[in-house]
């Protein structure tokens, strides 16, 4: 059977060229970067080369990038190191509604601590309004977290816009960009951010290993323990053939940005425009303001999870905000914050594109989809009520 | 002829994975789906829940494990809040009502051949299959589908399905009807399912420590309020701890010192009291069941003689019924049957064949 994989904001096939650096670090150069012999040296010498590549992917400097275990360490150091840092000075954190659950739940985590959390609205296309986040902003104000390019139905955020108010207050900018860097450009220094979360497994990289961009100057507390690694920031051994594939995936995506967002765009807008001749479909999200390989739609009455099943048994890899087999009932946080009522949310199914999938790949699920949805709606009772 | 598709509920044991397995060699498209149900567990953090439940989050792995090695599509499917609506209200109503309830008999009703066909269905599924120790089968003669029970007779669970409608039977394969729990385990372990060697599955899915009086206590403690034990003459003996605590037929944990052994002859939830008696009391021979289902039949129309069975584990004793009031039945036994309960579901046979059955809604004094 043909086996398309359109789920790559999930997780993203590795590149060849990742996966053979990568080898040569778990075979040949495994050093530790702590010791002083030459195989310290030689794992010291690739991990620091790592920090320039990924630095230069984000126009940061090498010294502050700090390597962890993926993006959602790097969201609950970017969170709860500065919440625990600031304490003297704040006890409020700005963020939204639509953030990834790393950011969420991280934040959920210190409110139980004692710190306030203002989680902002967005509009019916997932967009935050820069004036409500200044208009959130209160003396004790210590962190605005606004994730650079939502997840779910792809919308790119304002943070450009955000990251100027937030310089302007003297309030610390983190972004978690983990599903915008090498799919968007992002720039540190333009966009005035302070912190920055991005992860390996999303650019074609390897899955365990991310990074937290900081801002030199940031007040950050480590949140694990336990050496002197990362300039104090996260101590643990460095997972060295994670971070060079890391390195070699930013290096790749920094140099093919332009001619991957342009590729992923074309078949993204060719999907888009043969699902939405289905009837009773809609896009979900912001029509231009969306990641290049986003694509999210609501087929009306139809589960989402029906349709993922019915396409995972054609071959076709996708994925539903419905989630109902990731054990919540709800549907996505992200549609219903958009607005998008319980009965749409539920029919919503997520493509994502990436840069191996190809036009036959969003022909045949243009082929597929219409036939399942047909069927399921034939034994919908709300498709006969209508 | 294009394949036809069955879709197995797969619950993570040894008797659905064996049955995935079989139906695969005879040839069926077999897409595997597991039922993520309503546990306690999902509330309370502290509680682990119990080997081998099948709201266990384990079991929906080791569904997976087996569905992977068979190269068979296997997906978990959100039901908590249907089952929780269907059947853990239903359950706590009833203890509530004073009756002592059979959650897994709405859950195959409500559940596997309810909602979990539906997504079967979307699947394009042409049957459903379960691992239960039952048979099912056409009768010629009147067209109707029968339900029969297992060959093995400890593992017999037909009486668990006695509420099927003709529409669920029609669609319903038991590939392990045929076989012993002994095969079962034999014919796993040459497969090398990774569930072949599996402990039974616990009494009540969705209480991990299996303890229900705790369950209750949290849920209704209005409904347990301590009350008068009596015995059938009216004379105060003691005091229970709240009527859901106690079960028809129950010696244990009256906290009576009387000189002979006491039972539960029956619980009167409209006055709060605990009725016991010697044991000679507690048999009943007649019973009423409501909530009627027949399977043989289209409806009971006179007087039929049958066995019946008044819970799973009880055996089977020959018995007359005949239509009693509204949709209800009149149950004969030729013997006084121990322990009649209120919610407890009455289940008719005819030699191998399921007649069909009722809920009992309670037992009647001899005439």
């Amino acid at each position: 059977m043909r086996k398309i994989y359109l789920d790559n904001a999930a997780t993203t096939r590795v590149r060849p060229e990742v996966a053979e650096v990568m080898m040569t670090h778990l075979v040949e150069k495994y050093g530790n970067p702590s010791s002083v012999h030459s195989f310290g040296r030689e794992a010291r010498v690739a991990v620091e080369e790592a920090r320039g590549q990924v630095a230069a992917l984000i126009g940061a400097k090498p010294e502050e990038i700090i390597f962890t275990s993926g993006g959602t360490e790097a969201d609950n150091l970017a969170l709860k190191g500065v919440a625990r840092a600031n304490r003297s000075k704040g006890n409020h954190i700005i963020t939204t509604r639509i953030e990834h659950h790393a950011i969420l739940h991280t934040a959920e985590a210190l409110e139980k601590e004692g710190l306030e959390v203002t989680y902002l609205p967005v509009d019916q296309y997932g967009l935050v309004d820069p004036e409500e986040v200044r208009r959130s902003i209160k003396a004790s104000t210590i962190l605005i977290s606004v994730m650079a390019a939502n997840n779910e139905v792809g919308t790119v955020q304002p943070i450009r816009e955000i990251g100027v108010i937030a310089r302007e207050k003297g309030v610390y900018f983190h972004t978690d960009a983990v599903q915008a860097v090498g799919n968007i450009p992002i720039d540190v220094n333009a966009d005035h951010i302070d912190l920055l979360s991005l992860s390996g497994h999303k650019i074609y990289g390897p899955k365990g290993v991310g990074v937290l961009y900081i801002r030199r100057g940031t007040r950050i507390q480590p949140i694990v323990h336990g050496g002197a690694h990362e300039r104090n920031k996260r101590a643990g051994t460095e997972n060295v053939p994670g971070i060079v594939g890391l390195s070699k995936a930013a290096e790749l995506a920094r140099i093919e940005l332009k001619e991957h967002m342009d590729y992923l765009k074309g078949l993204r807008d060719r999907l888009i425009s043969g699902l939405l001749s289905i009837e009773d479909v809609q896009l979900n999200g912001h029509p231009e303001r969306r990641l290049p390989g986003n694509v999210n739609v609501s087929v009306r009455y139809v589960e989402g999870e029906a349709m993922l099943l019915s396409l995972d048994l054609k071959g076709i890899a996708a994925s539903s905000g419905s989630a109902c087999t990731s054990g919540s009932l709800e549907p996505s946080h992200v549609l219903l914050a958009m607005g998008i009522p319980h009965e749409v949310a539920h029919g919503s199914l997520r493509f994502s594109l990436g840069k191996f999938n190809t036009q036959e790949d969003v022909d045949y699920v243009l082929e597929v989809l219409p036939e399942i949805v047909q069927r399921l709606r034939s034994m919908s009772p709300f498709a006969a009520a209508r | 002829m294009s394949q036809e598709t069955v879709v197995v509920a797969m619950s993570g044991g040894v008797d659905s994975s064996l049955a995935a397995s079989l139906l695969q060699e005879a040839g069926y498209r077999v897409i595997g789906l597991t039922m993520r149900l309503w546990s306690e567990a999902d509330e309370d953090e502290d509680l682990v829940p119990a080997e081998g439940g099948c709201c266990a989050l384990s079991a929906a792995d080791d569904a997976r494990r087996v569905a992977e090695a068979l190269g068979i599509p296997h997906y978990v499917v959100n039901m908590k809040g249907t089952f929780y609506r269907e059947v853990v209200e239903g359950f706590i109503a009833a203890y509530a009502r004073g009756e002592t309830p059979n959650p897994c008999i709405l859950c195959n009703r409500r559940l596997k051949f309810g909602a979990l066909w539906e997504r079967a269905r979307a699947l394009g599924a042409d049957y459903l299959a379960t691992g239960h120790y039952a048979r099912s089968d056409r009768d010629s003669r009147t067209g109707r589908y029968l339900l029969k029970k297992g060959i093995d007779p400890d593992k017999d669970q037909a009486y668990a399905l006695y509420n099927l409608s003709q529409d669920q039977l029609s669609r319903a394969l038991f590939p392990l009807g045929g076989m012993t729990k002994g095969e079962t385990r034999r014919l796993a372990l040459q497969r090398g399912l990774v569930t072949a060697r599996k402990p039974e599955s616990q009494e009540v899915c969705f209480i991990p420590d299996n303890d229900y009086r705790r369950f209750l206590k949290k849920r209704i403690p209005e409904e347990i309020r301590p009350g008068p034990i009596v015995d059938s003459a009216g004379r105060i003996l003691g005091e229970h701890r709240g009527l859901p605590y106690y079960t028809v037929g129950q010696r244990k944990g009256l906290g009576l010192a009387a000189g002979k052994p006491l039972y539960v002859i029956r619980l009167d939830p409209q006055e709060n009291t605990l009725v016991v008696g010697r044991s000679e009391e507690v048999p009943q021979r007649r019973l009423i069941a409501g909530d009627l289902n027949f399977i043989a039949i289209d409806q009971l129309k006179g007087s039929l003689r049958v066995t019946g069975k008044i819970r799973y584990r009880s055996r089977e004793a020959a018995a007359v019924i005949e239509p009693f009031g509204e949709d209800q039945l009149l149950c004969r036994f030729d013997e006084p049957q121990w322990g009649i309960t209120p919610g407890q579901s009455a289940v008719f046979y005819d030699g191998e064949v399921v007649v069909g059955g009722g809920i009992i809604r309670r037992p009647l004094g001899d005439r």
